[in-house]
């Protein structure tokens, strides 16, 4: 997985709650059998005013100029700024994989959605949370300035303003640590294969009828 | 030993270790694996030079892609083909428990062939890569969604890295009224709490109305938790848990049956025991329920009226119910019925078991699809589902009133297969999510109960199925 430590980059915002994985990867592009790729069909039906279909090339096809993403001050956004409730709906991993495809490496909202928010961290994709207060301050000052930029430490878990001011925000330390080193779990978990084994072999024993 | 919430009792047993910081190794009994989400999974797998670590614990099938007509013309969609094949193709390297492929007799919906095979089963952890499988939570199993890595993770470990949800408890006191059933109760608790008023907690479902569900109830209201925010919905084992899995093929039998039942009637939350949050409803109080919007928490009754966007003083919600009125192409304070449909969907791993058909079957008979209705469609959660229902003659009942009966599969709750709605047409489903091009692109969702679906087919517009049942 990719490290992240520190990220300066350019902010867009995304000015609705309750955005579900349907929306951020609509289902016709789920029938890839490959990680990657998914980037030019991120938000396919609000960023295109047709209808995508897998395979198909995006260059030709007709964009919506109002969304945040097809204007030209946001873009190599790597930060999008989220209301309420972001990723909610399909547990579909392929919504971050489709957000970091597109360039995106985190993303600053006051909640998200529990398995969009737990697939993000196992990406190098970080989901900054901060108050919703504090959240709105980052609206305004986004669309009022062009060029918004942010600084997101996350050693320091921090995210600072153009302004200076910095905010700071929680984050599960062993999940910090895993980002900040780009750690493959499934190895760290594989280091207690033996207690692994030992449950399982007592849990044969004390509950047969699960092992068939 | 201190009084226990279910989640705790579930959540207790299977830690294998856990870290300073509450980060716990969870062990996993039971991996259900579909077509969509697991290739990437496997594919990571091989790369690693890994294998999985106990593949017996896998219950695979193939669901999302599947056409459900003409089965004698196979995947005519060259990439779900591929993407079903990949599966074939993983699955059969390894020795599972069970798959049911594409065609087969017990093919079906991953979240109804689980339960109907009995291999989900009391105080299991069930994991799948879909966020529907806190369905299984019904068994008082701790059952949700992962993503693909987590998939791979389950393959290489029969583990997850897990840390302890909060606990809420969902009380529903009383008893349903006529016509009144799961779905709607699902969908008040939703309209209720709202679709993150369950972030961040496993929900118990308890009270007079929950312990009076089915099993078939119980399954379609766990499988709502998700759309209330929480990822794990769970319901107390009780008689009907215990006959519900009497004699099924993966349910254990002689001996181990009354040891596992035994076990299973510890697995209730203890008196005394204290949930984070505590959220009541009054049975009595809910009626059947219709969506208006683009999220299930945009929701109301079918004597309720599309809310005015004014009213709403929170701008960013405000600003979201003019968004969702637009897309949905419905005027403020509209009643719900005078809303016409264009096509019905009865499926989906909320309501495509056999109760489901049964209840759709009872408004339909004798009747007609109104002219103004151009669809009808009834897909049943499994191959077993499917057979049952004919053997009770209900397929005859659907094909009478001018209703499609098709083969199994997830088929218009998410419209991976070919079963879509066209831009504009507007939807009476019993799936579980209604957000924008969810069945189709530009198409508009109504969420509701099988009967409701029944009876807005027949009346062509949404209609309060106590109507028809009185």
């Amino acid at each position: 997985m990719r490290k992240f430590d520190v990220l300066d980059g350019l902010v867009a915002p995304l000015d609705r709650a309750n955005v579900d994985t349907d929306a951020i990867i609509p289902k016709q592009f789920l029938k890839s059998i490959k990680r990657s790729g998914f980037g030019p069909n991120l938000f396919d039906e609000w960023r295109y005013l047709d209808v995508g279909e897998p395979g198909q090339p995006v260059a030709g096809r007709p964009r919506n100029a109002e969304f945040v993403l097809n204007q030209p001050r946001f873009q190599g956004a790597q930060i999008l700024l989220t209301r309420d409730n972001f990723g909610c709906g399909s547990s579909r991993e392929h919504a971050p994989w489709a957000l970091e495809d597109y360039g995106f490496r985190a993303l600053i909202g006051p909640s998200f959605a529990d398995i969009f928010f737990n697939n993000c961290f196992k990406n190098g994709l970080l989901p900054v949370q901060l108050p919703a207060a504090e959240v709105e301050v980052l609206f305004q000052q986004c669309i009022a300035n062009e060029g918004y930029r942010l600084t997101i430490d996350l050693a320091a878990q921090t995210v600072t303003r153009p302004d200076g001011v910095a905010l700071g925000f929680e984050v599960d330390p062993f999940r910090k640590e895993c980002l900040l080193n780009g750690w493959d779990d499934i190895g760290l978990t594989l280091r207690h294969a033996d207690e692994i084994r030992a449950f399982e072999d007592r849990r044969k024993s004390e509950q047969p009828w699960l092992f068939r | 030993m201190h009084a226990q919430t279910l989640y705790d009792k579930l959540w207790t047993s299977h830690v294998v270790r856990q870290e300073a910081d509450g980060t716990a190794l969870l062990y996993i009994d039971r991996h259900l694996v579909h077509e969509v989400t697991s290739p990437q999974a496997f594919e990571g797998l091989k790369l690693a030079g890994r294998k999985p670590w106990r593949s017996r614990s896998i219950v695979a099938t193939a669901d999302h892609n599947t056409p459900t007509d003409h089965w004698e013309r196979g995947i005519v969609d060259p990439i779900s083909r591929q993407q079903v094949e990949t599966l074939d193709a993983n699955i059969r390297e390894a020795d599972v428990l069970a798959y049911f492929p594409f065609k087969d007799a017990r093919q079906g919906i991953v979240h109804v062939i689980g339960p109907e095979n009995g291999a989900t089963l009391p105080g299991m952890t069930v994991v799948c890569g879909d966020s529907h499988t806190s369905t299984h939570g019904a068994f008082a199993c701790l059952a949700h969604g992962i993503g693909t890595s987590e998939v791979e993770h389950v393959l290489a470990t029969q583990c997850l890295l897990q840390k302890r949800s909060k606990t809420m408890l969902v009380q529903v006191d009383g008893v349903l009224g006529p016509g009144v059933t799961a779905k709607d109760v699902a969908l008040a608790i939703i309209g209720k709490i709202g679709t993150a008023g369950g972030t961040g907690y496993a929900i118990e479902f308890g009270g007079e109305a929950i312990r009076g569900l089915s099993m078939e109830g119980r399954m379609t209201l766990c499988n709502m938790a998700i759309e209330g925010g929480a990822r794990a919905g769970m319901v107390a084992v009780d008689d009907n848990t215990i006959d519900y899995l009497r004699d099924r093929p993966f349910s254990p039998s002689g001996a181990a049956w009354d040891q596992a039942v035994a076990y299973w009637r510890t697995l209730h939350t203890d008196e005394g025991a204290q949930f984070d949050a505590v959220v009541v409803l009054d049975a009595a109080q809910i009626l059947p329920q219709v969506t208006w919007g683009t999220s299930p928490e945009m929701v109301t009754t079918i004597g309720g009226a599309v809310p005015d966007p004014a009213e709403e003083a929170d701008p960013v919600r405000r600003e979201g119910m003019e968004r969702a009125l637009k897309y949905m192409g419905l005027a403020p304070r509209t009643p719900m019925a005078e809303i016409p449909v264009d096509k019905v969907f009865i499926g989906s791993c909320t309501n495509s078991r056999i109760e489901d058909l049964r209840e759709a079957a009872s408004i339909v008979r004798g009747r007609q699809k109104a002219d103004n209705v151009k669809l009808v469609l009834v897909v049943p959660g499994s191959g077993l589902v499917k057979r049952q229902a004919e053997a009770e003659g209900l397929d005859q009942v659907f094909l009478a009133a001018g209703f499609e009966w098709r083969e199994p599969g997830c088929s218009m709750c998410l419209a991976m297969n070919a079963d879509r709605l066209e831009p504009g047409e507007r939807c009476a489903s019993t799936s579980n999510r209604n957000f924008e091009g969810r069945q189709g692109a530009g198409g508009r969702t109504h969420l509701v109960s099988p009967a409701m679906a029944a009876a807005a087919a027949i009346a062509g517009r949404f209609v309060d199925v106590r109507q028809f049942v009185q």
